[in-house]
């Protein structure tokens, strides 16, 4: 249940980037394709897991002045990692991504649950809220990279799914995509810088507003809750006298 | 060699604008934008920061990493080098130049963890740049992204003003305003330098 309660916390009412306004630079820069949204996501997701449970284990055991640092080099170890993995198995995303993977190093997504969950929760519940941060953060870069790229360009999936030869995922970015109209048609302003601006802005403006609409329907309901037991508060006293 | 330092100034400053164009530092870009001043802090500190990083961690590239065939370890080098250096900073301001570090304040601890710093360390090795090339990359991303923050601030002083949705209030809308501010950038892209 608790893994439950989590994976909502990650990926809606505490959403690292919608809610935590966290690590956007990358959010902005690389959510043009759905292959380097969804490579990116999975790479922080697994880069943040792996550091959550590092600083779980030794967090009684570093001083508390020297901790960031030691958080950094955790973290940029686990960087260095994935992207020499990456650079091995996936060169097309890490050619992608470019400077964007070692930049993970300062996503303050990492830095900000390492110091703000990981230091007084279990190695398992840090797992846990890495896997479900990670999947929040992947969410909503999938969400930019489709608006993106079906706004922009009139595709889906682009780098990640081809289907010249029946439906498939293409692993090495080479994926055509599914052309739903001609790319001419398409606001091509948002495969621009301007694009990611935008459309987070917007996004947020979205999540602004289911949140907003959410309390004060929560509201409403303990308003209603409340003046019913006044109510019936009320009666009873009146029986009593 | 002048034209091709002067293009990389420009490039830095304009074409390829650190924030508008190639989205480092958009962290300390949204979060210390409220005021003109803070936003001109700010700049003037990571202006200073990535002066120094560009400089320092070229110097480790090339006389220490590639010697010893350590390149792989660049990413964790370069952030030890910049935290280091943020808190060496911090300290000898705070000894020698009280009035600057009373003006830069909480900020200059913040800029270890600005992207623009270590993304500016990385393309330097990136685009190969020699020792020169690197100092002025360094300095002019950091004139570039102070451009960006103070421009942008002022444009936020004026929003309070403004009226849009309610749920755009806060975040949403300087994301709005900034992309249009990015647009506006965009009028630099076609520019040709010699």
């Amino acid at each position: 249940m608790n893994f439950k309660r989590q994976l909502k916390e990650g990926v809606i009412t505490n959403n690292p980037i919608l809610v935590q306004q966290l690590g956007m630079c990358a959010t902005m820069a690389i959510t043009t394709t759905l292959f380097n949204g969804v490579g990116m996501g999975l790479s922080v997701l697994i880069i943040l897991t792996c550091c959550n449970v590092v600083v779980s284990a030794i967090r009684k055991i570093i001083p508390g002045e020297i901790r960031l640092a030691i958080f950094v080099v955790v973290i940029a170890g686990f960087v260095t990692i994935v992207d020499l993995l990456l650079q091995a198995f996936i060169p097309a995303l890490s050619d992608a991504l470019g400077v964007f993977i070692p930049l993970i190093v300062v996503n303050c997504i990492i830095i900000g649950r390492a110091e703000a969950f990981c230091q007084k929760s279990s190695v398992g519940a840090s797992f846990v809220d890495g896997i479900t941060q990670g999947l929040g953060y992947t969410c909503v870069l999938v969400v930019m990279c489709v608006v993106r790229e079906l706004l922009g360009s009139g595709r889906f999936g682009g780098g990640l799914i081809d289907i010249a030869r029946g439906f498939r995922f293409t692993l090495d970015g080479t994926g055509a995509g599914i052309q739903l109209f001609p790319e001419d048609y398409g606001a091509s302003i948002l495969n621009l810088p301007v694009g990611g601006f935008l459309t987070l802005g917007f996004l947020f403006g979205a999540m602004q507003f289911a949140l907003r609409r959410s309390a004060k329907k929560k509201e409403l309901a303990e308003k209603a809750a409340a003046e019913k037991a006044a109510q019936a508060d009320a009666e009873k006293e009146e029986v009593v006298c | 060699m002048l034209t091709n330092i002067i293009s990389i100034a420009l490039g830095a400053i304009l074409i390829n604008n650190f924030i508008f164009s190639q989205f480092l530092g958009i962290c300390p870009f949204l979060g210390c934008s409220s005021k003109v001043d803070t936003a001109t802090g700010m700049g003037i500190a990571v202006v200073f920061v990535m002066g120094l990083a560009s400089a320092i961690c070229w110097v480790v590239d090339n006389y220490l990493l590639v010697p010893l065939g350590l390149e792989f370890l660049e990413t964790l080098a370069f952030i030890l080098v910049i935290a280091s250096l943020v808190q060496f900073v911090e300290m000898f301001l705070k000894k020698s130049v009280p009035s600057l570090y009373a003006a830069l304040g909480i900020y200059l601890p913040l800029i270890t963890t600005n992207c623009a710093v270590l993304g500016v360390v990385l393309l330097n090795v990136q685009n190969t740049y020699n020792f020169l090339e690197s100092v002025v990359y360094g300095i002019t991303g950091g004139l570039g992204f102070m451009l960006a923050i103070v421009l942008f601030a002022s444009v936020r002083e004026r929003i309070r003003f403004a009226e849009y949705p309610e749920c755009f209030e806060g975040f949403p809308i300087c994301l709005v305003s900034a992309g249009l501010l990015a647009l506006a950038f965009m009028g630099f892209s076609g520019m040709q330098i010699f």
